[in-house]
């Protein structure tokens, strides 16, 4: 995970004139990037509306129907105890994308500020937070995420905390590169000689400044802690049974690849179109917004 | 000098293709789980039992049926009112590192299980407090007071016979480099990785050993497992789920064997432990009873194991000797447990079943929740990881937990810990002083018949307090290349490795 | 440059004073009772005793932190509880086969990454840029052991080619060893490929446009020569020193592959040991692979520093 999120290497400064206009229409002209938001979004209206888009329950058993290949009742199949996989997945959506955006959310918010603190300030608070932070750099993230979990028992919220959290560090790292750079920029120095309060300089002049890198990373992470999610899954710490997830469903799937192969291929096409668009989004963005790019 | 070295060639040559040539008979194993650690004093694990049939050999051994049969024994005699066992030890059986096994060895061995720091084995023979050596092949056991377990015990870790000269070299690193007196002696174990073991040439039964080296790999993902055994890199696995069947029984180079096994899966109810007792479920009987009656085994049965598992109400599986005939499984009966709720003031009673997070586990409460749920019951099920579940369940901090064991070949092995008062494995912390009596009953008599009989009171009143709801017996399922010949299984579920060959 | 130098390596110390607070913290936070836990199954009250008491469990938080430190300090790194083992042992065991696997893996993420970042770098924008793209980040698209199951059914059961699981040491058999990594090895660098990458396609892309490079192509030079003699060489230089960190992240990131396909090294040992609650084996096992991160950084950041000229004048 933490290799996934780059830190300080290849982004560029933003010049501070409609620069999101400029990188709006940039991102528009990448087709990958647009396939990768579509994708993303209906996935999204697909979890939001899971309700009425579903057509069973997703914990609905019936044991007549018990791992029957994909028909007109069952668009795509049933699974080891008779439910349908299809509302499985359409429900999975929900758990799979919350375990997305939910964890990073987390990383974000404790990321963020301890990234700025430590910047802005310098000093020894910097050191002291740096070197905690590298320290969980060194040690696995998911041997973090799978301790993390087990403290706090197996279900998806606690997962979502463990991997929020195992993922925080990288977040202050760049938060924190990205502060040091901006400290010295001209706005800031004339901020701070007008007279402006500390917080107010970090909120108003260096904080919008680093949004982007900052949202480009959090879009690859997102990407990244939906896998995480479905490897805490393989290890029974993610989303419990009977509750979907696309990870706890390719866990089960893979004991009857031989004989119901349509329980693996549902959850398994979709947790990789919706990685894969996350990760496109995320390289999308990181073009647009480097003008150095075409 | 070029001569010479076409000549050093050659015979380079022809010693590695005699090497190869030896054709040596291999099995390869895939284990569910890692062995600890290989000491039969020290050992915790079942899977590590799997290991020691071919390490180390026992007093006595059992029979598919679970009769006790002699093995480094030739026989036993209880004396003085069944507190002493006289064992007669077999001549002319060899260690692994050449010394002889005699009545010495047999007294080092037992007492070392007695006393050595950290042993694992004290509570499986305590009523033993001295050995004497009668002669070079007699010992005495002599105990507190009679128990028939005891040969049990014997035929299990208990009654493995260490190397003294090598156990008190080894010392509690032992297990490193166990010597024992079995068919294989100990090559190499890597953690994780796989235990090498090879055929021990004086082995003092060696006509029925007809493979030369043993390999035991763990592999804990079922599938991967099979996957292995599918592409020839195993020859063997153990424990393969009851959805694998199918796929097995349609591969052409595979056999499938299976035995029911002495194990099971049951709910320990929190009765007395603490303030997550005090609910319907922990304070009723009738709430139980409603609770097993809202139960359809068999169907529990189809549905999660495809049939592959014996519905049970006891400790022991209904074919079992000791199984209390008169109490059979129950059919579900939604109405009766309705009416036992009505009858207990609670129509609605909601408890959380506690359940270790692996997919077969939670699959079976998710069924019983559900059919429990038709009689009125409102089941919260709590995925907990295994070892934070057992500490809570000792703790207390527990309504129900879903847990099974996994099964001895005496009865008593199978209940005495478990509902006797203040015994280490009953979490629920019932006790019921007439219960106890039967239990202890049972342990002081020999005879068959009058063990069946203490045991069959004994459920009565479990069957009606149900301290515990027994819900099944796995099976115990093996998949084979074909060309493995010879193997028997065991409703233990260790793998005897006496008969079998690879062609 | 001296002192960056020492200052570099004076900062190891405290770092890694915060893992092992962090690791040994995690461990004992862990809910359950170590010794309860391995006491086997039939949960003897005295084997507990007996267990508590050399394990020192029953001493309070500080003092097993000081036992477990000091220990540490002397090169002792404890005990597996499960298997009577000293850590120590059981990570120079199992040292070689997470750092072969992670050393594959690092020469297939190489590959895979330079080559797809080389092609959509000077493909820029058409469809082989996507394509390229693509197949780099499908190994990031992928959960690791649906990848890694989907790969054995495949290889091991239906064409049977490689072996589904299990780990040859190359002493024994090299071409079998090789055997059993190849898969893993393609799974574990499969991720690390998509950030590979984007880091060679970024890092071509800002070279490719640089000014001597313009002159190459002002001055005639095959366009062939002008992107692998000019651009790929300066193009590298951020692209290896990021592989060296790869490398620090692969050797802790091949906790679910090794799981996946029982390859005894350290990710299998030390997930393995979570469950088990043997915290001496993780919290020894986590200590090392943080050190061997932390000291690759180091040596990455000295190269860095090293090899780019600008940053030493």
């Amino acid at each position: 995970m933490t290799a996934i999120l780059d830190t300080e290497a290849n982004l560029a400064e933003l010049p501070d004139d409609q620069p999101w206009r400029r990188a709006l229409r940039r991102l528009v002209g990448r087709r990958g990037a647009m396939v990768g938001l579509a994708v993303v979004l209906f996935f999204v209206l697909v979890a939001v509306f899971a309700d009425h888009v579903a057509p069973y329950a997703a914990t609905a058993t019936d044991w007549s129907a018990v791992r029957k290949a994909p028909s007109a009742a069952h668009w795509f199949g049933t699974d080891e105890i008779g439910r349908d996989v299809l509302s499985r997945v359409i429900f999975g959506a929900r758990a799979s994308l919350m375990a997305g955006v939910i964890s990073v959310l987390i990383s974000l918010s404790f990321g963020v500020p301890i990234g700025l603190l430590s910047g802005y300030v310098g000093g020894f608070l910097d050191g002291l937070l740096m070197r905690i932070i590298d320290a969980m750099l060194a040690c696995p993230f998911l041997i973090l995420a799978i301790a993390l979990a087990a403290f706090l028992g197996p279900n998806l919220t606690n997962a979502m905390i463990a991997i929020g959290i195992s993922a925080m560090p990288a977040f202050v790292r760049l938060t924190r590169a990205q502060t040091l750079a901006t400290k010295v920029e001209d706005y800031v120095e004339a901020a701070k000689a007008v007279g402006n309060s500390h917080l107010r300089i970090v909120l108003r002049h260096i904080l919008p400044n680093i949004l982007a890198p900052i949202m480009v990373q959090a879009t690859l992470a997102i990407a990244a802690a939906i896998i995480a999610e479905a490897a805490l899954s393989f290890l029974g710490l993610g989303q419990q049974p009977p509750a979907p997830s696309w990870g706890s469903m390719l866990n089960t799937a893979k004991n009857f690849l031989d004989r119901a192969p349509w329980m693996a291929w549902f959850p398994g096409l979709a947790i990789f179109m919706v990685v894969l668009s996350f990760n496109l989004l995320g390289d999308g963005l990181r073009d647009a917004l480097d003008p150095k790019h075409k | 000098m070029g001569r010479l070295k076409i000549a050093l060639a050659a015979g380079l040559l022809l010693a590695a293709s005699c090497a190869v040539a030896s054709a040596e008979s291999v099995l390869r194993i895939g284990l569910n789980e890692d062995p600890d650690i290989l000491d039969p004093t020290l050992a915790r694990t079942f899977v590590g039992r799997i290991v020691f049939m071919a390490l180390c050999d026992k007093l006595f051994d059992i029979t598919p049926d679970l009769k006790i049969v002699p093995q480094l024994a030739t026989g036993y005699k209880w004396e003085d009112d069944n507190k002493s066992l006289v064992i007669t030890i077999r001549d002319g059986v060899l260690f692994q590192d050449g010394e002889p096994m005699n009545a010495a060895a047999v007294k080092y061995s037992i007492e070392r299980h007695l006393t050595f720091p950290g042993t694992t084995r004290k509570g499986e023979i305590n009523a033993v407090t001295a050995v004497t050596v009668v002669d070079d092949h007699t010992v005495k056991l002599s105990l507190t007071q009679p128990f028939s377990p005891l040969l049990a015990a014997l035929s299990d870790r208990a009654g493995m016979i260490v190397s003294p000269k090598a156990a008190e070299a080894g010392g509690d690193k032992f297990g490193n480099n166990p010597v024992c007196a079995g068919p294989y002696k100990f090559v190499e174990l890597v953690p994780q990785d796989r235990i090498v073991v090879e055929k021990f040439d004086k082995y003092w039964n060696k006509d029925k050993i007809k493979i030369d080296r043993v390999v035991y790999q763990p592999i804990p993902d079922t599938s991967v497992r099979l996957a292995n055994l599918r592409s020839g890199s195993l020859d063997m696995i153990e424990r393969v789920p009851p959805t694998d069947v199918p796929t097995v029984k349609s591969d052409g180079k595979l056999n499938l064997m299976e035995i029911g096994s002495i194990a099971y899966l049951g709910i320990t109810i929190n009765t007395n432990n603490g303030p997550q007792s005090k609910n319907p479920l922990g304070q009723d009987e009738r709430v139980r009873q409603a609770l097993s009656l809202s139960i359809d085994r068999n169907a529990l049965s189809q549905v999660v194991f495809n049939g592959e598992a014996v519905p049970g109400n006891q400790f022991e599986p209904p074919d079992n000797f000791y199984y209390n005939k008169d109490l059979p499984v129950p059919a579900r009966d939604v109405d009766k447990a309705k009416a036992l709720l009505k009858g207990a003031g609670v129509e609605h009673p909601s408890f959380t079943l506690m359940v270790p997070n692996s997919t077969v586990e939670q699959q079976v409460a998710q069924v019983i929740q559900s059919m429990a749920a038709e009689a009125g019951f409102d089941i919260k099920l709590q995925a907990t990881e295994f070892a934070s579940a057992l500490q809570l369940s000792t703790k207390g901090e527990m309504q129900a937990f879903q847990i099974g064991w996994s099964g001895r070949v005496d009865p008593d092995g199978n209940i005495y810990n478990f509902v006797t008062c203040n015994a280490p494995l009953n979490d629920g912390h019932y006790c019921n002083p007439e219960v106890d009596k039967e239990l202890k009953g049972a342990r002081e008599v020999d005879d068959p018949a009058e063990r069946l009989k203490h045991y069959k009171r004994a459920t009565e009143i479990m069957l009606k307090e149900l301290p515990i709801i027994y819900l099944y017996h796995q099976k115990l399922i093996y998949a084979l290349d074909k060309k493995v010949a010879g193997f028997v299984p065991y409703p233990d579920g260790l793998i005897r490795l006496q008969g079998m060959a690879v062609q | 440059m001296m002192t960056y130098l020492i200052r570099r390596i004076a900062i190891i110390i405290p770092t890694l004073f915060f893992v092992s607070i962090i690791i040994f913290g995690l461990q004992q936070l862990l809910p359950g009772d170590p010794a309860l836990a391995l006491a086997g199954e039939e949960r003897d009250p005295q084997v507990i005793q007996f267990l508590r008491h050399k394990y020192h469990l029953d001493e309070p938080l500080p003092v097993r932190y000081a036992l477990w430190a000091g220990g540490v300090l002397r090169g002792d790194l404890g005990e597996s509880i499960r298997i009577n083992k000293p850590v120590l042992d059981l990570v120079l065991e199992k040292l070689p086969v997470t750092a072969e696997l992670a050393f594959m893996a690092l020469l297939i993420s190489l590959t895979i990454g330079i080559t797809a970042g080389v092609v959509s770098a000077v493909k820029n924008g058409t469809f082989i840029d996507y394509g390229a793209n693509i197949f780099a980040l499908w190994g990031l698209s992928t959960p690791n052991f649906w990848l890694g199951f989907l790969l054995i059914i495949l290889f091991s059961v239906k064409l049977g080619w490689l072996p589904a699981s299990g780990f040859v040491p190359p002493s024994e058999n090299l071409a079998q060893n090789l055997a059993t990594l190849v898969m893993p090895a393609f799974v574990l660098g499969n991720a690390s490929a998509a950030v590979l990458t984007r880091h060679t396609r970024s890092a071509m892309l800002q070279v490719l446009s640089a000014d001597y490079v313009r002159t190459a192509r002002a001055k005639g030079l095959d366009e062939r020569v002008v992107v692998l003699k000019h651009g790929l060489r300066n193009a590298l230089i951020p692209v290896v020193t990021l592989g060296a960190l790869e490398f620090g992240t692969l050797l802790s990131g091949a906790v679910l592959t090794e799981q996946v396909f029982t390859i005894p090294g350290f990710g299998k040992l030390i997930v393995d040991a979570v469950f088990n609650r043997d915290y001496a084996v993780v919290q020894g096992v986590v200590l090392c692979t943080a050190t061997a991160y932390i000291v690759l950084n180091l040596l990455a950041d000295i190269a860095y520093f090293l090899v780019n000229p600008r940053l030493r004048a």
